[in-house]
C-alpha cells in the first residue's frame, strides 16, 4: 500500500523501515525540510558532526563494529564535496554506506547555483552506485535500493542526491519489499566443483596457509566462525591482513600474526615459501605482495571473493571460487568432512616446526628504555591494562597504526576500525565516536599519531556534546613518523617537512573541548596514565610522549619480495633501490 | 604437491581467465556491454576506462530495447589477456550492467561501421574517387560541383582502407560511428 507524503518525509520513513537508529550528519540549505523532518521524530538519533567528513568516518566506525550500515546526511556543495574523502575511504576498505546529500532544486541544476556541485558526477567513481532523485515519487525505492546495494555482495558507500524541491514535494512512498534491481545479482555460493578441488589439495598440501583479509569479517560473524571451525580443524596456520584482523583470534592455536609490509616475519615467511595458499575474502594489495613477480613462487593459489574483478587483478590465482566468504567456506567445510576430514598432516606438522623457527626470530624485539617511552612498550601496556575489557580499536595511519596491529591482540571480529585500503590520516577519531555512538558501554580506544589525529581533531567537540566516552591514545613522537622513516630509508635522511613544530598542548586542548587529558614522557608513569585514561569518566586524551626516531620493523622495503625483510636498526641502509624507489 | 592439472589455452565461456597469465601479448577485443538505460550510465562505462587506465580504440552506444529501457554499448579495447578479463570484470560490477559479452572469444561475430567522407576535387582525380566509390560499394550521398559524400559500411579496416585511397583524390573530412558488433548465429 502506498501513502502519499513529503520527499522529506519519506526519507526518515524509508530510514525507520531499513532499521536505522542513528544518522551522522551536518545541516545546510538544501537539506533544511529533511532536517524539518528530524526535528520533529525520536526514533532516528542525529549525531551533530563538527565537519563532513567526521560524519563519513563516524558512519565508517559505525559500520564497521556493527555490521550494519552507517548513514550520513550532509547538504550540497561543500557538504557533499567535503564527504568525498570518507566515501573513497569507504569504498576502498568495502565498508557500507548510505550518505545522503541535498541538492539545489532542480530547476537551478547546471546554473552554478549557490552551493551546487555536481554531486553526482564527483562521486561516482568513489561510490559503488549513485543515484540523483528528481522525482519525489521515486525518492522512497531509491533509497531502499541504496541500502540493498551499499550492504549486499562486496559492500561499500553508495550515495542519494535529493534536490530541496523534491523533498518538498509530495509523492507516494513505498515499502523496502517492493523493489527489484534485476542487473545487480550478486552470486552467494562458489562453485562446488572448485571448492572440491580445493579440499583435494587441501588433503594434500605439506605447507598450506590461509591467507585471512577483510571479506571475511564483512561477510558477517558466522564466517568468522566458520573460518576458525575450518583452521583449528585442519592445523592449518593462518595469516591475516591489516583489514581482516579478529575474523581469527590472536590467541588461536593457528594464528602466526598479520603479514605484509609491515606484517610478522613468520607470517611473511610462510607466506612466501606454502605450497597451497587459501586467500579467504583478501585481495592482493600492494601492500600485501611486495615484488609481484616473486609473490609465493612455489605455491598453488585459491581465491575466494565475492567481487569477480578482485581475482586475478594482482596475483595469477589457480583456483578462483566467487562466492560469499561464510557460503563457501561453509560448503568447504562440508566437503572436507564428507570426504573424511583427511591432511596431510605429518608435513603440516613438518611446516608447523619451521614456523616456529621462523617465530623464534622475534621479529617485533625492540629495545626498551627506562628513559623514554618506546612506542611499541605504550601499545603493550596498553594491550595488558585493557586486555579484560574487549576494547574497539580504531586508529589512524601511519607507524602508530601498524605498531597497533602487530603489538594488540584481537580476539574478535568488527573490533578493529582502520583505514586500510586509502590511508586516510584523520579516520580514527571520528570512527572511534561512531563505534561508541554504536556501543555505549564499551570501550573504545583511538591509538593515534599526533599529526593524523589533528587532521580532524574538530570532532572532540562531537564527542563531548553527545556524552562519546572515546579515549584517544596519543602517541606523540612530534614527526610525521611513517614518512620521517621512508626519508630515513630512500631520501639520505633529508628529512622534509616530516615534523609537527607549534604542536598544541593536548591537556589544554582537551580542557578547552570540556574533556580529561594528561600527558605522560615517563616509562614509570606509563601504566597509571593508561588506567586514568580508561578510567575517566568521558572522553579522554592521553598525550604519549614516545620516542622521536623508533622505526617501524618490520618491514618489507619497496619492491621486495617477502623473504627480504627488513628485521632491525642494523640493516636499513640502502634499503629500498632501484625500481622499488619510484613505489609508494 | 602435484602441480595442477589446469589446461592453459582460451576458455571462452569460463568465467575465469585460464589462459597463460603472463602473456603479454596485446590484444583487440569487441566488448558488447548491456545496460540498464538510466542517466550517467555511459560516464559510468568511460570512467571506469579512464579511471584505471584502459584503452578505448571505439565506442558507440544507443537505445536498443526502448521499452526494457535497455541500451548497447560496443567497445573496441586492447590489452593482455589479463587485462580484457579484469575490463570484463569491472564492467559486470557496475550496478546497472546486465550482461558483458566478449565478442572476440565467444565466437564468430560481424563487425559493422559507417562513414561519412567527404572528397574535394575535380577533373580526373573526381573521377577516380567516384571510380573507387563505386568498388566499395559506397554511396554518394551528397554532391557538389567540386565535392562528394560517400556514405560506407564495412569493417573498420575496409573504412580505413577506403579513406586511404581517397586521401591522395582530396579527401577533406571524414566521420565515423564507430563499430557495432553482433555474434553470428542463433
Amino acid at each position: 500500500m502506498s501513502r502519499e507524503m513529503t520527499g522529506a518525509r519519506m526519507v526518515i520513513e524509508a530510514l525507520r523501515d531499513q532499521g536505522v537508529d542513528t544518522v551522522f550528519g551536518y545541516p545546510g540549505g538544501a537539506v533544511l525540510p529533511i532536517y524539518d523532518e528530524i526535528f520533529q521524530q525520536n526514533d532516528i538519533k542525529h549525531i551533530l558532526v563538527r565537519h563532513e567528513q567526521g560524519a563519513v568516518h563516524m558512519a565508517e566506525g559505525y559500520a564497521r563494529s556493527t555490521g550494519k550500515p552507517g548513514v550520513v546526511l550532509v547538504t550540497s556543495g561543500p557538504g557533499a564535496t567535503n564527504a568525498v574523502t570518507g566515501l573513497t575511504d569507504a569504498l576502498m576498505d568495502s565498508i557500507p554506506l548510505v550518505v545522503l546529500t541535498g541538492q539545489v532544486p532542480t530547476f537551478l541544476i547546471g546554473t552554478d547555483g549557490f552551493q551546487e556541485a555536481d554531486t553526482i558526477g564527483i562521486t561516482r567513481p568513489c561510490t559503488k552506485h549513485n543515484w540523483l532523485v528528481k522525482e519525489t515519487d521515486e525518492l522512497a525505492a531509491t533509497i531502499h535500493k541504496a541500502f540493498h546495494i551499499a550492504t549486499s555482495g562486496r559492500p561499500g558507500p553508495v550515495l542519494i542526491d535529493i534536490p530541496k524541491d523534491v523533498q518538498f514535494a509530495t509523492g507516494d512512498y513505498v515499502g523496502p519489499k517492493q523493489i527489484e534491481t534485476p542487473s545487480y545479482q550478486p552470486a552467494k555460493k562458489g562453485d562446488l566443483a572448485t571448492i572440491t578441488r580445493l579440499v583435494e589439495l587441501m588433503e594434500t598440501a605439506e605447507r598450506p596457509i590461509l591467507y585471512t583479509g577483510g571479506g571475511v569479517i564483512n561477510s558477517g560473524t558466522g564466517a568468522s566462525q566458520l573460518l576458525r571451525e575450518l583452521a583449528d580443524a585442519t592445523g592449518f596456520p593462518v595469516t591475516s591482513t591489516l583489514m581482516g584482523l579478529g575474523a581469527y583470534p590472536a590467541s588461536g592455536k593457528g594464528w602466526i600474526g598479520m603479514l605484509g609490509m609491515h606484517g610478522l616475519y613468520e607470517a611473511n615467511m610462510a607466506m612466501h615459501d606454502c605450497d597451497l595458499m587459501i586467500a579467504v575474502g583478501a585481495r592482493f594489495d600492494d601492500r600485501i605482495t611486495g615484488r609481484v613477480a616473486d609473490f609465493s613462487p612455489g605455491s598453488v593459489k585459491a581465491q575466494i571473493d565475492i567481487d569477480p574483478s578482485s581475482i586475478n587483478k594482482v596475483i595469477h590465482v589457480d583456483l578462483p571460487i566467487v562466492g560469499d566468504v561464510g557460503h563457501v567456506l561453509e560448503d568447504m567445510l562440508k566437503v572436507w568432512k564428507a570426504r573424511g576430514r583427511k591432511t596431510n598432516a605429518a608435513a603440516v606438522q613438518k611446516w608447523w616446526v619451521q614456523i616456529e623457527q621462523w617465530k623464534a626470530r622475534n621479529c617485533l624485539a625492540y629495545r626498551n628504555s627506562d628513559k623514554v617511552i618506546k612506542p611499541q612498550h605504550a601499545l603493550q601496556r596498553l594491550q595488558a591494562l585493557t586486555a579484560g575489557r574487549n576494547p574497539y580499536i580504531t586508529t589512524e595511519v601511519g607507524q602508530h597504526q601498524m605498531w597497533a596491529a602487530q603489538f594488540l591482540h584481537f580476539e574478535d571480529p568488527h573490533h578493529w576500525m582502520t583505514s586500510g585500503g586509502l590511508g586516510t590520516m584523520g579516520y580514527g577519531l571520528p570512527a572511534s565516536i561512531g563505534v561508541q555512538v554504536a556501543h555505549p558501554e564499551a570501550l573504545v580506544i583511538n591509538v593515534a599519531g599526533e599529526a593524523s589525529w589533528l587532521m580532524n581533531m574538530q570532532e572532540m567537540g562531537t564527542a563531548v556534546q553527545f556524552r562519546a566516552p572515546v579515549k584517544q591514545f596519543i602517541l606523540n613522537n612530534e614527526r610525521l613518523g611513517m614518512v620521517r622513516q621512508w626519508q630515513q630509508l630512500l631520501h639520505g635522511e633529508r628529512y622534509s617537512q616530516s615534523w609537527s613544530e607549534s604542536l598544541p598542548d593536548f591537556v589544554k586542548l582537551a580542557e578547552a573541548f570540556g574533556c580529561g587529558g594528561r600527558t605522560v614522557a615517563d616509562p614509570a608513569d606509563l601504566d597509571a596514565a593508561i588506567q586514568e585514561m580508561i578510567d575517566y569518566d568521558g572522553p579522554f586524551i592521553l598525550d604519549v610522549l614516545v620516542e622521536k626516531h623508533e622505526n617501524c620493523f618490520p618491514m618489507i622495503p619497496s619492491g621486495k619480495p617477502h623473504n627480504e625483510m627488513l628485521l632491525g636498526e642494523a640493516s636499513t641502509e640502502g634499503a629500498i633501490t632501484g625500481a622499488g624507489a619510484a613505489l609508494v | 604437491m602435484a602441480a595442477l592439472n589446469i589446461q592453459k589455452g582460451a576458455s571462452s565461456h569460463s568465467a575465469y581467465d585460464l589462459r597463460d597469465p603472463n602473456a603479454q601479448t596485446i590484444e583487440s577485443h569487441t566488448l558488447a556491454v548491456l545496460v540498464e538505460n538510466e542517466p550517467g550510465v555511459l560516464a559510468r562505462v568511460i570512467g571506469l576506462f579512464s579511471g584505471r587506465g584502459y584503452n578505448i580504440d571505439s565506442l558507440t552506444v544507443a537505445e536498443v530495447d526502448h521499452l526494457g529501457h535497455r541500451s548497447r554499448i560496443t567497445i573496441v579495447t586492447r590489452g593482455t589477456p589479463a587485462v580484457i578479463e579484469q575490463i570484463k570484470a569491472q564492467l559486470g560490477r557496475i550496478v546497472p550492467v546486465h550482461e558483458v559479452h566478449d565478442l572476440t572469444v565467444e565466437g564468430p561475430s560481424v563487425e559493422r561501421e559507417l562513414g561519412l567522407f567527404k572528397v574535394t576535387s575535380k577533373g580526373d582525380k573526381r573521377v577516380e574517387a567516384l571510380r573507387i566509390a563505386e568498388i566499395f560499394r559506397a554511396s554518394v550521398v551528397d554532391s557538389t560541383l567540386e565535392s562528394f559524400v560517400f556514405e560506407i559500411t564495412g569493417t573498420p579496416e575496409k573504412l580505413d582502407a577506403f579513406a586511404d585511397l581517397m586521401r591522395p583524390l582530396g579527401l577533406s573530412d571524414q566521420a565515423r560511428t564507430g563499430v557495432a558488433a553482433l555474434a553470428r548465429g542463433g
